[in-house]
């Protein structure tokens, strides 16, 4: 291990970012894809290219049954999110389309869509409330205006604020609109079932929520969708149709061009696996219990002030906070050096959010627990908070006795 | 194992190499003794990997990868 982590009681809040540590056994599956079977998937016939390339079905099974989609075909594999995304507006949006979006998207979505308007694609921001949900009439009555794609997180990365997916989708499909589903932040973390909310693209990541390692995540195109309407983004070799110079149509190769991360792959199936025995649900249950002790804790904190939603059941296990006084980057640079809680400061790629939640341009501290975060590290990080906000240079609220208190961080605050 | 020779062989050929690796999965799992080859160079396919199985399990086979909505390109008797 490196020095970095050797200090006993590191407490890793930012999973939003990624997620760490990752199960053992996303090592050992990598560790054995590169000994064992470290052919070409798919490319030639020997039988260490099978190999690789059962590990790659093997992947692309595993997100299937995941996202409940029958086909595993359906499962486009790329590096992340963001070119899960790009594949999916770039492919659909041609100049003079309209596109719906809202006004809590992470730059994955804004700054592709940026690029479509400045080519000629209308882009209409649906503004949210301040806790992150969207206007929901708003979003209809722009849909039935007339859009190509609607395209719209699942969840936020700033503030943890769910969207309503269902009823986003089912509106979105009522108005002819593409649905486009950035599931960055809650693919692993609630369960998705792109079948039943007949979802048409659904992007994901694997190394948040699924626990697999980066360079690894992928577009599903959901059960009614005609994949001949997307263009793919990148084209290359594939192993198959090798006499053409033309890019073949059939699934997946019309989506994956150029050699799979396979070694990651390998990777992203056993975290999957990890995760299913595990249950999504169960993982959801616990990091919703653990967030709304956290969030009830903090807001009984003077000086504290947590953006998003206050019913836990309607945001992930992410909090976006601020201490008065503080400057926030330095609230970021306390917890990590003086308490080990390592947390994400700023904007968080995503700045159209802080604009919605109020906390643009100076950005935020957010607080994203995961898998293995445990009470215990959500006590401690509740003492380090109270401790910053107690020792804040001017007490808020007037509160001279709280401002006096200053307890020592080894000391339980509520 | 008898019969030896002779008895024929066939090849199922693919458009795309996942397909290939899901039939070979699914046909193991029959218990079906197939093997995954690269395809001959006489049949033009769309995919470098074949399935060479016994020209009796003909049947079964097709059966067994249109149940699971494997894809195919073609079968051939070789
Ligand atoms: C909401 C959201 N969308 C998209 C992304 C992009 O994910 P990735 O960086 O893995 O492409 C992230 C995370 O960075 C995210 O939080």
């Amino acid at each position: 291990m490196s020095s970095a982590n050797t200090d006993k009681h590191l407490i890793y809040l930012d999973n939003a970012a990624t997620s760490w540590p990752k199960p053992p056994e996303v090592a050992a599956a990598m560790a054995a894809y590169l000994a064992e079977s470290g052919g070409n998937p798919g490319r030639s016939g020997h039988r260490l290219s099978i190999a690789a390339g059962r590990v790659v079905l093997e992947a692309r099974e595993a997100v299937a049954s995941l996202f409940n989609v029958d086909d595993p075909f359906r499962v486009i594999f790329t590096l992340n999110a963001t070119h899960a995304l790009n594949t999916a507006l770039f492919g659909l949006l041609q100049p003079g389309d309209r596109a719906v979006t809202t006004a809590m998207e992470h730059n994955s979505i804004m700054r592709p869509l940026r690029e479509l308007e400045r080519r000629g694609v209308e882009v209409v921001v649906i503004p949210c409330d301040t806790a992150g949900f969207v206007d929901v009439d708003r979003f209809q009555h722009e849909l039935a205006q007339g859009a190509r794609v609607a395209c719209f997180q699942h969840a936020s990365n700033v503030s943890g604020t769910i969207q309503p997916l269902e009823l986003l989708v089912t509106a979105a499909r009522a108005a002819g609109s593409y649905t486009v589903v950035d599931a960055a932040q809650t693919a692993g973390v609630l369960p998705i079932d792109v079948t039943a909310t007949d979802i048409d693209l659904l992007a994901f990541t694997g190394h948040k929520g699924l626990q697999g390692p980066p360079g690894t995540g992928g577009l599903v195109l959901g059960p009614s969708f005609d994949p001949e309407t997307l263009q793919p983004l990148v084209r290359g070799g594939t192993g198959s149709r090798s006499e053409f110079e033309e890019h073949p149509n059939m699934l997946p190769d019309r989506f994956e061009a150029g050699t799979p991360n396979g070694v990651g792959l390998a990777g992203l199936a056993a975290a999957i696996d990890v995760l299913t025995k595990r249950t999504v649900r169960r993982v959801r249950a616990e990091e919703q219990d653990l967030t709304a002790r956290l969030q009830l804790a903090l807001a009984a904190i003077p000086g504290v002030r947590i953006y998003g939603p206050l019913d836990p059941s309607l945001r992930t296990a992410v909090l976006a906070i601020r201490i008065e006084n503080v400057a926030q980057d330095e609230v970021g640079l306390i917890l990590d050096e003086e308490f080990g809680v390592l947390t994400r400061v700023g904007l968080h790629c995503a700045p159209a959010a802080h604009r919605t939640l109020g906390t643009f341009p100076d950005g935020a501290v957010r607080l994203s627990l995961g898998y293995s975060t445990s009470p215990d590290d959500v006590d401690r990080t509740i003492e380090a908070i109270h401790h910053i906000a107690t020792c804040a240079p001017h007490p808020p609220n007037g509160l001279d006795a709280v401002g006096k208190h200053l307890p020592s961080a080894s000391e339980k605050p509520l | 194992m008898s019969p030896s020779l002779p008895f024929s062989l066939g090849v199922v050929v693919f458009h795309t190499t996942s397909a290939a690796i899901k039939a070979d999965k699914v046909l193991r799992q029959a218990n079906l003794s197939t093997k995954l080859v690269p395809t001959p160079r006489h049949l033009s396919s769309d995919c470098g990997l074949a399935i060479r199985f016994s020209w009796t399990d003909l049947e079964r086979i097709v059966g067994i990868l249109q149940g699971n909505s494997v894809e195919t390109a073609g079968y051939h008797e070789l």
